[in-house]
């Protein structure tokens, strides 16, 4: 038994130093300056480096758009499967596992070539509008899409651990008998028993779009991602600071939505 | 066993089925109709373009396969199979280092460390990128703390060579791997354990007959999913500027935003669909591996 203790802190500890050890040295790299010694400026100047305030404002509405639209499309589809459509299910598992097989690169390049369409082919037609409005810099309509699609596998997963502890057949007919209507059934009585799932589901969501890179660098996007690769040529220590801190903010952010929601886990990607 | 409820219930009561059943494809159509629109058309027009060459001079188009056969040869097939070594290597020291770490938190006695432990995983198996890259760049990069202090430098240690790049991998392999083995280690049972002691069985035949037998498919799937993921890895690679090593995902950015070659968009898109031949062949593997150990897990 002692031996086995042993082992275990040493297995423990190994990681724990592998994984602790880049996050500490990194705090060190933007505190202890060469040749400036101890100082805490790379972290107050982040506030007021230019395009911080934009960038992260930016991602924030792009993750918002994105948990909204992805609930509104997975929430019926998924509740609905459970009731009445059980034979779609398989349909829709595959199609939510989709994004899995294509890697976000190779999405990219596919999204990018029907981007190309507007100013190739449809520049005469009503579509080509579309095309511009949805690439509006300010607010890229095209990114919430992406993002979208990204995050089907996790909020698949998330929504369909919490309906498996649901038995959301008997409530909507609880709900029904009560005289409830087919809306106020799926909001007063199913959604409630589903908090815990939404709530993971949007945390990971948000996640996945605050630190998503590679199809916004790819389409010319400016998000939080993007603006701490371009700061870092000229500001490394505030780049560094920037990502130890949006790391820990997600670890938290998740660990205490796993505090709240008691036995719920955090999805892997099997 | 939902899927019986609903059966013996249609069964019993057919009218309130047929109902039911149009009131969930409306709301099913949704989602089907915005993945086909977001999702499919981007995927259909990466097909397209990989089979299709433009000629510069008079603009016609023509159906060959040119651009897959281009995206095999030369610079981009030794990106390709740099890709595959890179993943194949850091998939197997992954999924190594993170049995043994899965297997300490598993039986740990402490339900917060356990907590810690799993959600950091998922933080780290998952949204990594950016973030990761730059935290190593500031520990082992060339002006890195651990560079400086210990002097690595001297000692021919790089991070932006094969190896740094695996150590980098590792850090969101590792935590992958934790995540996609907790369950099937949860699911050994102690009377396993307990019936093979009882038939004088030592730990190392337990091992040996009953929970590596049992582990194996989760273990495989594991593994293969690993390489996925760090094959699909970009984020990382491109934040960690001044790599010199050939990766698949950074010649598809290059020749994405024609930074080698103009005209190399077609080339990008066969590029990726090699990728997406890979990726859906370790799908192809996983899933049924997964179906394995699932049965055992139940």
């Amino acid at each position: 038994m002692a031996r086995l203790n042993l082992w275990r802190w040493g297995v423990l500890g190994l990681a724990g130093l592998y994984f602790l050890l880049p996050l500490a040295a990194s705090v060190v790299f933007t505190v202890d300056v060469p040749g400036q010694g101890i100082t805490f400026d790379a972290y107050t100047r982040i506030v007021s480096t230019d395009g911080f305030t934009s960038s992260l404002l930016l991602s924030l509405e792009l993750a918002a758009a994105t948990i909204a639209v992805v609930l509104l499309l997975m929430v019926p589809a998924m509740v609905a499967l459970r009731l009445g459509a059980p034979r779609l299910r398989p349909v829709v598992e595959v199609v939510c596992s989709l994004p899995l097989v294509v890697p976000p690169i190779a999405f990219v390049a596919g999204l990018g070539t029907v981007l190309k369409w507007g100013p190739e082919h449809l520049s005469r037609t009503p579509l080509f509008q579309t095309f511009v409005a949805i690439q509006n810099p300010d607010f890229p309509v095209v990114l919430v899409l992406a993002y979208v699609v990204m995050a089907l596998p996790f909020v698949y997963r998330a929504l369909d651990a919490g309906l498996r502890a649901v038995d959301v057949r008997t409530l909507v007919e609880a709900a029904r008998s009560c005289g409830a209507g087919w809306p106020q059934a799926l909001v007063r009585a199913v959604l409630p028993n589903l908090r815990g799932a939404l709530l993971n589901a949007s945390f990971l969501t948000l996640a996945l779009v605050l630190g998503e890179f590679t199809v916004a660098q790819l389409l010319g996007f400016r998000p939080f991602a993007v603006w701490i690769v371009n700061v870092s040529g000229s500001q490394a220590q505030l780049s560094v600071a920037v990502s130890v801190l949006s790391l820990l903010v997600t670890w938290v952010l998740l660990l205490a939505l796993a505090g709240v929601g008691g036995r719920t886990r955090t999805t892997s990607r099997g | 066993m939902t899927a019986t409820a609903v059966r013996a219930d249609t069964v019993s009561a057919a009218a309130p089925r047929r109902r039911r059943r149009s009131l969930g494809w409306i709301a099913v159509v949704p989602l089907l109709a915005f993945t086909a629109l977001a999702f499919g058309l981007p995927a259909l027009a990466m097909l397209d373009g990989a089979f299709t060459v433009k000629d510069p001079a008079t603009g016609a188009t023509a159906y060959t396969a040119d651009n897959l056969t281009a995206s095999l040869r030369g610079a981009y097939l030794t990106a390709l199979l740099g890709s595959v070594k890179l993943s194949a290597v850091s998939a197997a020291l992954g999924a190594l280092l993170g049995l043994p770490l899965a297997q300490a938190v598993v039986t740990s006695r402490f339900p917060a460390l356990r907590q810690a432990v799993l959600t950091a995983s998922g933080v780290l198996a998952n949204f990594g990128g950016v973030p990761l890259a730059f935290a190593f760049v500031a520990t082992l990069g060339n002006a890195g703390v651990l560079t400086r202090h210990l002097g690595l430098t001297d000692k021919g240690w790089d991070l932006y060579s094969f190896w740094g790049l695996v150590i980098v991998y590792l850090y969101f392999l590792i935590p992958l791997m934790v995540l996609t083995i907790t369950p099937a280690l949860e699911g050994l049972r102690t009377q396993w354990r307990e019936a093979a002691q009882n038939n004088g069985a030592t730990p190392a035949q337990y091992w040996r007959h009953v929970a590596l037998p049992v582990l194996l498919p989760s273990l495989l799937g594991g593994l293969v999913l690993l390489f996925g993921s760090a094959f699909a890895a970009y984020a990382t690679a491109a934040a960690m500027v001044g790599s010199s090593i050939p990766l698949v995902t950074l010649q598809i950015a290059d020749a994405i935003s024609g930074n080698v070659l103009v005209g190399q968009e077609n080339v990008a898109l066969a590029l990726s669909l090699d990728m997406v031949l890979v990726a859906g062949l370790v799908m192809a593997v996983y899933l049924p591996l997964q179906r394995r150990s699932a049965r055992w897990l139940a």
